[in-house]
């Protein structure tokens, strides 16, 4: 706990100040949660008619699992398209050819800087004049999803690749090993042990952005849970956000743990001598020096 | 080539909005992000579960459902208004979304900064009598932010990016949407696309490069 470096083993004063303070605080969330619950209930949005819709079966069976389903389809064709194109475009930008490597590197970087609803919109309205016919809210979505995830992924192979220490490399070369025989045999293996956390978590975000469907009519888990149930159900808009923000909460928080479980493997793992590599986009320092447990050995 | 020409003003206009949500919901989500940091670090163990709890929550909750909420919950339903003007009341709502949103990722860069501060520094601010506030003011939060510039430059450039969703909070000013009603109008156009592209680009990548400078010019010197 970084707490526990901020302050001392609290004395009796300092004491008597944290339990004030304590009390303090729990009675400012009681009184932000009563608040909450007022505003509620003058509203009206307690009353059971609008709560009851979630304890029927047929709600589950008519809408939230096919919406569920719609979001998980989404999601897992992006997320293997996103590996595809991210392997691919990973290791392009570390060949030795600057002709595969410029173009792969320009557009990686290019599908990461554009917002990726302006994407996916161009996407919606270019796929019926470029495909003719088929479900292009899905299409449009998936393509937007992996151009977008599957150019972080890319950094994410690159750096995971780059994160073996040199002298993998170059006893693989000393054997004997030709450029394929390197990457294939000696490098990849270990880099995928130092990618998996950041993969993961990079899955975490293309789920979540699965619900940008919504916004073009993709029928997902957002679209039925706070479109449909509540125009079917009328009134029970609140009810509904709350009991899909959990289901995704649920499905994101399982995916985290995963990232993180991976990631406490990787550290300790004795099949790779790369260290796990920081999970893309935010926050990436690596072990912090201020932690007890935090600092590796 | 045209329709860009011809549809500027109002994606300029649109472009605009998206500059005005980010600028706004930047300075917000930095406030919030510092406060919730401040939160989980704190020797009250209510402030800590409180902390924690909204990350978990709202960080895992898509940013779409975020922003819809703000608008079709709490607005149009419980009744939270901001402003009896339509649009200035979507304008505000968007940026409470996503100032919330924003700012757990603020504070998850913030926290990992602190870790980067070093034991003595913080025991050596408890030795000379600094209070938990006055150390986290004085000695570790300042360390944190500089640490962390880097990360808090890509946490911005997300949420620019992420003013487009604003769409989903029926708020139908910004570029993104701006862009789609100009589709419907004309059918699809590729050098419209780019050219808002390029927009959002010449917006995020000072940023990134201000960030990538200041980090190496601010950065600790251990």
């Amino acid at each position: 706990m970084s707490s526990s470096v901020l302050f001392d083993v609290p004395g009796p004063r300092a004491r008597l100040r944290n339990h004030a303070l304590t009390v303090l605080a729990a009675a400012g969330v009681l009184a932000v949660l009563y608040f909450v619950y007022r505003g509620f209930d003058e509203k009206g949005q307690w009353a059971g008619k609008l709560w009851h819709p979630f304890i029927e079966a047929s709600t589950w069976t008519d809408y939230i699992i096919p919406g569920l389903l719609g979001t998980l389809k989404a999601a897992g064709l992006g997320a293997v398209c996103a590996l595809v194109f991210g392997a691919v475009f990973g290791l392009a930008r570390l060949s030795d050819h600057r002709w595969i490597r410029v173009p792969a590197g320009a557009i990686v970087e290019t599908s990461r800087a554009i917002p990726l609803l302006l994407l996916i919109f161009f996407l919606a309205y270019l796929a019926p004049s470029v495909l003719g016919s088929g479900d292009y809210t899905l299409i449009a979505l998936v393509t937007g999803l992996t151009l977008y995830n599957g150019s972080v992924l890319a950094e994410v192979v690159r750096a995971g690749v780059q994160a073996v220490p040199r002298g993998q490399s170059e006893a693989a070369y000393a054997i004997g090993l030709r450029k394929g025989g390197v990457m294939r045999l000696v490098l990849l293996p270990q880099a995928v042990t130092a990618m998996m956390p950041a993969i993961v978590s990079q899955l975490v975000v293309l789920l979540k952005d699965t619900a940008l469907g919504y916004i073009i009519a993709y029928e997902d888990l957002l679209n039925y849970g706070f479109k449909i149930i509540p125009a079917v159900f009328f009134g029970s808009l609140v009810p509904a956000a709350i009991v899909i923000g959990i289901i995704y909460i649920g499905l994101n928080m399982t995916l985290s743990a995963l990232a993180n479980w991976l990631e406490k493997r990787s550290r300790r793992s004795r099949k790779t001598s790369a260290r796990p590599i920081a999970p893309p986009g935010a926050v990436g320092l690596g072990a912090g020096a201020g932690l007890p447990e935090e600092t590796t050995p | 080539m045209d329709d860009l020409i011809k549809y500027a003003p109002d994606l300029a206009a649109g472009f605009l909005v998206n500059v005005k949500l980010s600028l706004v919901s930047g300075v917000l989500s930095l406030i919030l992000g510092t406060i919730l940091v401040s939160m989980r670090v704190s020797p009250t163990p209510v402030l800590r579960a409180v902390g924690t709890t909204y990350v978990n929550v709202v960080r895992n909750t898509p940013l779409t459902l975020v922003l819809a909420f703000s608008a079709l919950g709490l607005s149009d339903t419980l009744g939270l208004t901001i402003s009896d003007e339509p649009s200035t009341n979507g304008f505000w709502l968007v940026v409470l979304g996503l100032s919330a949103y924003t700012a757990t990722f603020v504070g998850e860069a913030l926290r990992s900064g602190i870790n980067t501060v070093p034991l003595g520094q913080a025991e050596a601010a408890r030795a000379i009598g600094l209070t938990f506030f006055q150390s986290l003011r004085l000695i570790i939060l300042p360390q944190a932010f500089r640490a962390v510039i880097r990360p808090l430059g890509s946490v911005m450039i997300a949420m620019i990016k992420n003013t487009t969703v604003s769409v989903a909070a029926g708020y139908l000013a910004e570029s993104a949407f701006v862009m789609k009603d100009t589709f419907d109008d004309t059918g699809v156009s590729i050098p419209i696309f780019i050219g808002l592209a390029l927009a959002f680009m010449a917006f995020t990548l000072p940023i990134g490069f201000l960030t990538g400078w200041l980090a190496r010019r601010l950065a600790v010197a251990r």
